[in-house]
Parts: structure tokens; C-alpha cells; sequence
């Protein structure tokens, strides 16, 4: 099976990345768009009858795939 | 004495570590692979610059995984002095040695300059041959070395005085123009509560000598070798 994985940058933490991105969507024709925060997304493909997947894989979301101090992450199947 | 530098895969400032380290006298720095699991006989632990594991995923997000990791970390809770520079501070963030993160440069550049560093804590195991508010130059080189750390965090390492080096303009005055990366509160390097692990983003280890620019970086080294000695006397 496939798993989808989504790691966000916590509101507090200073997202320059998706500043620049939003003012250059800003420049090409989109004023409208007020604000952009880029993250990361990962397909991991896994054998879903692997035991206690899913607390093996948030395990590792947390402690791996994202940090804790900066970042969100959200498990999609 | 014994300096231990470990070698990460990507790791590129080890062989500066090492040259700094054993131009010292008296002073001897092995390098450590990261495979390894012991750091038995080893006096101080030196985690360098540099990009391990390429950077892949977060900076250090790989590299705190690394078999000698776990002996870091049995070293550092024993009290064994633990430095980490550029990349090895990303590292010592990352295992939850130091406290915060260290994220993307506010102006996304990656940024290569010799500047100025503020000692914040003169009575520090890492700066003690410093005085209150001596100047370091020091230079830098990361892409992501914008430290932060949320309000409580913030507010508890000002109170514990774990806030050892801050980026400051050349006549010492900590101020927005200082600072280079965007790092909360300019900070520079931070100690743990214990105060015996240190991580920084300027090089040390690139300002051993005069013809370097700066031979400033000697002053932390120095001091740790202080705190090493005297530890032994009382030991003795």
C-alpha cells in the first residue's frame, strides 16, 4: 500500500521559502494570494500487513520524518 | 588529551577540526566514524561541519541516527564535554541534546563571511578565557543556521544563561543589522542546561591562525581544555 505523509512548518517558525513563493505568485498576475507555506510530502510505499503499522509509522513521522520543535505532520492512506 | 572529531558520511569541515585541534599543544584529535560505538578514553567529543548524509530530509535529521550517536549521548549525560560546529550543531538539535531547531537562512542565501560573535557567558566551560562581552570573529557558512526556539525555550535559556554566543556589529551591539541568518535573539551557539554540550554555527575551527583571518575559534578550544585540566586536578 501506498502511505501519504505531510510535514508542515509549525506557524511559528519563519517560512522564507514560502514567503518568496508567495510574492513571486504575487508578481505573475496573483495579488490575490496572501499567503504560501511549503512543507513536504512523502509517498512511502509499505506492505499493509506489516504489524502495528500505524504506531510504528507515527513513531517514526515523529521522530524521523519531521521534527517535533518545527514541523506538523499528518498521516493520509 | 584526546579529542574525539567524528566523521559522518558529508561531514567536510572534520579535517579543520583536526588541524585546529592538534595544532594546539599537548592536545591530540582522532577522528571517530560514525559507525563506531565508544568513545572510551576520549576527553572531549568534536561534531564538525559540513552536510551529513547530505543534508537529505533536515540537516542532521539522519546524522542523529548514526550508531556513535547513542555513545554521544551517554558521553554528554556523564558530563563529558560536547561541541558542536556549523552542521554539528544542527545535529545536537536535532538528537534533542540542545534545545530548538535550526532552519533556513531568513534570506535563503547561503551565507560565507567572517562577522563578529558577542561572549554572552564569560564563566562558561567553552568560553571561560573570554571576558564578559569579548568580541569573537569568527566566521560562518550555512544555508541553515536560523536558530529558533519557541518563547518558553527562549525565555528559560536566557534565564539559565545557556545563550553563550550572540551575532553582533564590529563595536559589540547586538542588533538586527548583526545578524545574519534571521536566528532568534541573534543567537549564535547555545549550551545545554548542564552546560557541558555546546553547539554554534560559526567555525571555530576555521579561525585558528592569523592567516585565517581570525584566530579567535582558539579561545573556545582553549577553554574547553582549561575546563578538562581542572576537572582532573579535582579528580586527582
Amino acid at each position: 500500500m501506498k502511505v501519504k505523509v505531510l510535514v508542515t512548518p509549525k506557524a511559528a517558525v519563519l517560512d522564507p521559502q514560502g514567503a518568496a513563493v508567495r510574492d513571486a505568485m504575487q508578481h505573475l498576475g496573483m495579488p490575490e494570494v496572501s499567503a504560501v507555506r511549503i512543507g513536504k510530502y512523502l509517498e512511502i510505499e509499505v506492505d499493509d500487513k506489516t504489524p502495528s503499522l500505524d504506531s510504528r509509522l507515527n513513531d517514526l513521522c515523529r521522530d524521523l520524518l519531521s521534527n517535533p520543535v518545527i514541523e506538523d505532520y499528518e498521516v493520509v492512506k | 588529551m584526546k579529542f574525539a572529531v567524528i566523521q559522518f558520511p558529508g561531514s567536510n569541515c572534520d579535517q579543520d577540526c583536526l588541524a585546529a585541534l592538534n595544532g594546539i599543544g599537548g592536545l591530540r584529535a582522532e577522528y571517530v566514524w560514525h559507525k563506531k560505538t565508544s568513545l572510551a578514553g576520549f576527553d572531549a567529543i568534536v561534531l564538525p561541519g559540513g552536510f551529513a548524509f547530505g543534508d537529505y530530509l533536515r540537516c542532521g535529521a539522519i546524522a542523529r541516527f548514526s550508531p556513535i550517536m547513542a555513545s554521544v549521548v551517554e558521553e554528554a549525560r556523564n558530563g563529558k564535554l560536547v561541541i558542536g560546529t556549523c552542521n554539528g550543531f544542527q545535529v545536537l538539535c536535532e538528537i534533542g541534546l540542545l534545545p530548538g531547531a535550526l532552519v533556513r537562512n531568513r534570506k535563503l542565501h547561503f551565507i560565507c563571511e567572517l562577522l563578529t560573535t558577542r561572549v554572552e557567558v564569560p564563566d562558561s566551560s567553552f568560553t571561560h578565557g573570554c571576558a564578559q562581552g569579548s568580541l569573537l570573529r569568527l566566521p560562518i557558512a550555512h544555508g541553515e543556521g536560523c536558530y529558533f526556539a519557541d518563547e518558553k525555550t527562549l525565555r528559560e535559556l536566557n534565564e539559565r544563561q545557556q545563550i553563550i554566543l550572540r551575532y553582533a556589529t564590529e563595536d559589540g551591539r547586538i542588533e538586527a543589522s548583526a545578524n545574519p541568518n534571521g536566528s532568534v535573539e541573534n543567537i549564535a551557539g547555545i549550551c545545554n542546561r548542564e552546560g557541558n554540550v555546546f553547539g554554534l554555527m560559526p567555525h571555530p575551527d576555521r579561525a585558528w591562525e592569523a592567516r585565517l583571518g581570525s584566530a579567535d575559534g582558539l579561545k573556545i578550544f582553549q577553554s574547553m581544555i582549561q575546563t578538562i585540566e581542572a576537572r582532573q586536578e579535582r579528580a586527582a
